[in-house]
């Protein structure tokens, strides 16, 4: 018997991170602005997803979505009502999505007529930040009933955004949300990230939103 | 906790790599785990256990190497030590820093193995 030591130096997600790549280079041959929407469960990310693909559909731009949850088509259906494709992904107890699941759900679709897809995840703060699903923009979501810390309780998850919205907003007074607090939390996380203050019901913020992503859409054709 | 598919990976590329020496036995597994990886230690070897059972690993140790948050300082032109993953901020002058060189990484790095001798 001989011992050895064989050299790796491989990554342990390198399957994923190679179908990611793969992904990202057809969404950018297509020309599709994809977004992946990462936030605890109840934050809100169907309700402000339902709201977005419904403004961008009534100012004309393509937009669809793929959502993940462990168990039913809920979402989906919710998120079908505002006329855009959509797709339900139920990862069955993963508690997270892979980049294989999200290519698997693309069957079908014509990613060139689409200006924007979105990628709802599960809803879990730890897991989603280790998997790049080939998105251009990660977007990390907080609720003004999750409490101001939460970007520092989670960083691995707030530290991997390229942008934050804050949700619920209209309810943010009787929650006794500290706005301050939380814009200085993410910034202390992920400094200088755009950040987006937003309510889904009264339409709060949806328009700085919306000139985020057709600027991000922009962006990318130059 | 997505350990366990995390370890489901290691796993399955110690294996594939043993195939280039045939009868080896696993002694040791080594990582390089990053302080943004998202993985926590303790479910890595719990998770370990189980999915080496019955593998040419079953045995074998996991030994983690946890690094640091290294960014690059643009105010100090150096990279810098992140202290805490509370603050992105420079140890040394207090500015936001936002260019990361090392902590995300997650990667096996090396295993050490019992070669079988080759028969003459």
């Amino acid at each position: 018997m001989t011992t050895r030591i064989v050299e790796l130096r491989r990554g342990i997600l390198k399957k994923n991170d190679e179908l990611a790549a793969g992904l990202r280079g057809r969404f950018e041959a297509a020309g599709v602005l994809v977004l992946n929407l990462v936030s605890s469960p109840g934050t809100g990310k169907t309700a402000f997803l339902e709201r977005t693909l419904r403004e961008l559909r009534a100012s004309g731009a393509k937009a669809a979505a793929l959502v993940g949850d462990l168990e039913t088509d809920n979402d989906a259906k919710r998120l079908a009502a505002s006329g855009a494709p959509v797709r339900q992904i139920n990862t069955h107890g993963i508690c997270h999505l892979e980049a294989e699941m999200v290519s698997k759900h693309l069957d079908g679709w014509d990613l060139a007529d689409l200006d924007y897809l979105f990628i709802e995840n599960v809803g879990n703060l730890v897991c989603p930040s280790s998997y790049d699903l080939g998105e251009k923009v990660r977007v990390a979501l907080l609720s003004v009933t999750e409490g101001e810390d939460k970007p520092l309780k989670y960083p691995t998850l707030f530290n991997s955004a390229d942008a934050a919205v804050i949700t619920k907003m209209d309810i943010a007074e009787p929650c006794e949300f500290n706005r301050a607090a939380a814009v200085k939390n993410i910034n202390e996380i992920r400094p200088g990230i755009r950040i987006f203050e937003t309510s889904a019901k009264t339409g709060a913020g949806m328009a700085e939103w919306l000139g985020y992503l057709a600027e991000e859409r922009e962006a990318r054709r130059v | 906790m997505h350990e366990l598919s995390i370890v489901s990976s290691i796993v399955e590329s110690v294996i594939e790599t043993l195939g280039a020496y045939p009868g080896a036995k696993v002694k040791e597994v080594r990582l390089r785990v990053g302080a943004l990886a998202s993985v926590v230690e303790d479910s890595l070897q719990f998770c370990y256990e189980l999915a080496t059972d019955g593998t040419a690993l079953e045995g074998s140790k996991l030994v983690v190497k946890i690094l640091p948050v290294v960014a690059h300082c643009d105010a100090c032109d150096r990279n810098v030590e992140i202290e805490s993953l509370q603050s992105f901020r420079c140890p040394r002058c207090g500015q936001p820093v936002s260019d990361l060189r090392q902590g995300k990484e997650l990667e096996i790095e090396s295993i050490e193995i019992d070669e079988v001798e080759e028969k003459v």
